[in-house]
């Protein structure tokens, strides 16, 4: 059965189920137990966190595991927000967080007396550097918020220029890289990251962990008293075996960077473009990782000077194909030398198909066999207009015509292929619709 | 091949066992939530009102027993402006509408036919209490629980892709059925409320939308009795709540909105003997013909025999054509008198268990009143199946 909705969650990797069985098989140990089981777990525990830590340039110290990363993101923004006094409870987050900061952001709004302000975004989904500058409150500012690459249509984010600005103004920046931890990689070093939210099973790991990485001297308050775990951050027996999977999934995913993986997922995308735009030549491409004007060539908002990272991109120490070689590799004439985005999503692919319904395209390719998804879910499960590509500034009728295609570790040509061959049966059954009145 | 069926799926026992009677058939079953309304979960009401998060959960776990497909579908922005808003208007020009039958017309009903077709569907199933046999529709056996004055408005093509499982049972059965088969709904308890007023209290609804508009309640004559805080508050035939002290009981007689006036009067005043219907369709897609036809003024109120008048034929009636049946006007003249006919409401025609049609309550004219329209002779009785 092809799976396209990776972004959603990945099948998970041999290499994190080889991880987890011998944890799930031998007696249950309290990683924090004396005795010779809880010293295994233990251990299990810290290889997990060398793991994590060396996919994300970060110390194995800095990183604290949560339960996912809607813990990670609340802990960063209730917590940041907590290690301050009235008064310097600001926040600024781009329009186009997860809603796992938004909504965290509107707690500290209603119950810890903050302010926050949303960061606008431009028509590819990349913040607005300049009216996130304006934004910020210098000594007030507590943590600024913008995230690696949108998880709903894959574009990548000027992260370092938005902590340059951040720690100019004294907050700390958060990074959401749930997404795009993976491929193309985050660096917390390198872009000036204090606080980075991470899961597991977007790596192809299991649900139910995840992480905050914390850089060393980040004040952070915690939401979860009890044991002390973490260093005191996130109390709560640690669960090793879910934690070994996801230090496994880290690692196979730090081995992708040198594979040429993002290449493999980069190609794939455009041959499902290709297919989809010559059955439904009016179809838009909302956002994304790159400026291919092959993949993008109705939303040239979207050319931002970025590119597929991949062979030529000469990977650097941790394997990471930096934004500015990106930058370098695509220069950009015309813009007034843009701060550098992080490289997008490179398997993920957002499209609208004008006057189909995305719930009608997706129950149809559901019926033959086909898993992606559309914008986001609300609790019930119906589709809503997605938050993301309204503060991109399109319509709430082009929202709910939007597909999401994302690909990942095991993608292959056959299953672009079938995804291909089931949208056409599906574009046949579905006429267009007359947009409601 | 088998038949491709969507089934609506409300989170009740009644689509939870038509949904459960259309696998039973060995139809290719897909059920489909409809989330009608924006509240935020942690606002609604436990096990009041319809489309609350626990009826997508109860209707999810339906279709896992089942093991069919299920998908929630967001049609809030439809419902509120097809029904909801509606609902308000219709109050606020001084009717009293069927919010149901409406949501049958153009969201439930013809609106998931027309996706069920776009989807390439064969049909849709819904688990009201009516038949569809040889593409007409008749009355549910139960005839306690009989919805087909809610389906009125369905014309041949509707019909003709429409299943009704739960026509031939009682509800007794259909929780019964639901038990047998283990489905979490069945001892789930009926809602009858507008679904969204969950509380019951639609005068207090209608005042948070409308606003309070003060006004007189007057006699016939034209004497003022007594003072309301909005004309929408009432219904014809309405005895409560009136705030006027009379030597008898006094009722709604009328409601003008625009004067902001509550016209009340004896009970003997509220006998109606005919009826205008406008927006009339006829199941079998042709036009009402003229004859004789029982008709039903309310959603569970007595029949009586009447006289159907066409005004006009279609398919230029008044608003827009209800589905694929073009809408026309008749008049109804009633073999006996019938207390407190609303304006808004739907007026259903039958022959027998067989729905002929039907159309919305524009007027009624007090025993004795004349209508100025002229009226067709009468003929043969309409539309024998």
């Amino acid at each position: 059965m092809p799976y396209l909705d990776y972004a959603a969650s990945a099948p998970m990797r041999a290499e994190a189920l080889a991880a987890m069985l011998p944890l799930l098989e031998r007696p249950a140990a309290n990683p924090s137990s004396q005795h010779a089981q809880g010293r295994a777990a233990r251990a299990a525990v810290e290889t997990a966190r060398e793991q994590v830590a060396a996919l994300v340039g970060a110390a194995p110290s800095e990183v604290v595991f949560t339960s996912g990363g809607t813990e990670a993101d609340n802990l960063a923004v209730k917590g940041a927000v907590l290690t301050r006094p009235a008064g310097e409870r600001h926040l600024v987050c781009s329009a186009v967080e997860h809603h796992a900061v938004l909504d965290a952001a509107a707690w500290a709004e209603a119950d810890a007396g903050a302010e926050a302000d949303l960061a606008p975004v431009d028509g590819s989904g990349r913040v607005d550097l300049d009216r996130l500058a304006a934004l910020l409150r210098p000594g007030r500012t507590a943590l600024v918020a913008v995230m690696a690459a949108n998880n709903e249509v894959g574009t990548g984010q000027p992260v370092a220029a938005a902590a340059e600005l951040a720690h100019g103004a004294g907050a700390v920046l958060l990074c959401d890289a749930v997404q795009a931890a993976g491929l193309p990689g985050v660096d917390m070093a390198a872009d000036g990251v204090d606080l980075l939210a991470l899961t597991a099973h977007k790596l192809g790991g299991p649900t139910g962990v995840g992480a905050l990485v914390v850089r060393t001297g980040t004040a952070l308050r915690p939401l979860l008293h009890g044991g002390g775990q973490e260093r005191g951050l996130r109390s709560g027996t640690l669960p090793a075996a879910a934690i070994a999977g996801f230090g496994a999934a880290a690692a196979a995913a730090l081995d992708d960077r040198t594979s040429g993986a993002a290449t493999t997922l980069a190609t794939l995308r455009s041959r499902l473009f290709a297919t989809l735009r010559t059955l439904a030549p009016d179809l838009e491409v909302n956002g994304g990782p790159t400026s291919d004007p092959a993949v993008s060539p109705n939303t040239p908002e979207a050319a931002v000077p970025l590119n597929v990272p991949g062979a030529a991109d000469p990977p650097n120490r941790n394997g990471l194909s930096t934004s500015d070689a990106a930058a370098r590799a695509t220069p950009d004439p015309a813009a007034a030398a843009p701060a550098p985005a992080r490289v997008g999503l490179p398997g993920l692919l957002s499209v609208r198909f004008p006057g189909r319904r995305a719930e009608d395209l997706l129950l149809l390719l559901d019926r033959y066999g086909v898993a992606c998804s559309a914008g986001s879910a609300c609790a019930s499960g119906a589709v809503t207009p997605s938050h993301v590509l309204v503060a991109m500034g399109r319509d709430p009728v082009a929202a709910r015509e939007t597909v999401r295609f994302s690909l990942g570790h095991a993608s292959t040509e056959a299953d672009v292929d079938a995804a291909a061959a089931a949208m056409a049966q599906a574009l046949e059954v579905l006429t267009p619709q007359e947009a409601p009145r | 091949m088998t038949d491709q069926v969507l089934v609506a799926m409300s989170g009740g026992v009644d689509s939870s066992v038509a949904a459960a009677l259309a696998v039973e058939a060995g139809w290719d079953v897909t059920g489909v939530h409809l989330k009608l309304a924006d509240t935020p979960g942690h606002l609604q009401v436990q096990g009041k009102g319809c489309c609350t998060l626990a009826d997508a959960e109860d209707a999810r776990r339906v279709a896992d027993t089942l093991g069919i497909p299920f998908y929630v579908w967001d049609m809030a922005e439809e419902f509120q402006r097809a029904v909801v808003d509606d609902f308000a208007a219709e109050y606020a020009g001084g009717r009293t509408p069927n919010p149901c039958a409406r949501c049958n017309e153009r969201v439930k009903v013809v609106g998931l036919l027309a996706r069920a077709r776009t989807l390439g569907f064969d049909a849709l199933a819904t688990g009201h209490y009516a038949r569809v046999e040889a593409g007409r529709l008749y009355r549910g056996v139960d005839a306690a629980k009989d919805q087909s004055y809610v389906l009125y408005m369905l014309g041949p093509a509707e019909l003709e892709r429409l299943r009704l499982p739960l026509g031939r049972l009682t509800k007794p059965e259909v929780r019964a059925t639901a038990a047998r088969l283990g489905l979490r709904t069945a001892a789930k308890p009926e809602s009858y409320d507008v679904c969204f007023v969950p509380d019951g209290d639609t005068a207090g609804w209608l005042e948070r939308r409308l606003g309070q508009r003060p006004g007189d309640v007057v006699d016939t004559a034209g004497r003022v009795l007594g003072h309301h805080r909005g004309a929408y508050r009432y219904t014809v035939g309405q005895r409560r709540g009136l705030g006027i002290a009379a030597p008898s009981p006094r009722y709604v007689l009328r409601v003008e909105p625009a004067a902001g006036r509550v016209v009340v009067g004896e009970r003997a005043d509220l006998a109606i003997g005919s009826v205008h219907l406008e927006r009339v369709t006829a199941t079998d897609g042709r036009s009402l013909r003229p004859g004789r036809a029982k008709v039903r003024l309310r959603a569970h109120g007595a029949e009586v025999g009447c006289r159907v008048v066409p005004l006009d034929a279609a398919p230029d009636g008044p608003g827009e054509p209800r589905g694929s049946v073009p809408a026309g006007r008749v008049r109804l003249d009633l073999d006996e008198p019938v207390d407190a006919v609303a304006p808004g409401q739907a007026g259903v025609l039958y022959d027998g268990d067989l729905v002929l049609g039907g159309g919305t309550v524009a007027s009624a004219e007090a025993v004795g009143g004349g209508t100025s329209e002229t009226g067709t002779s009468t003929e043969a009785a309409t539309g024998t199946p």
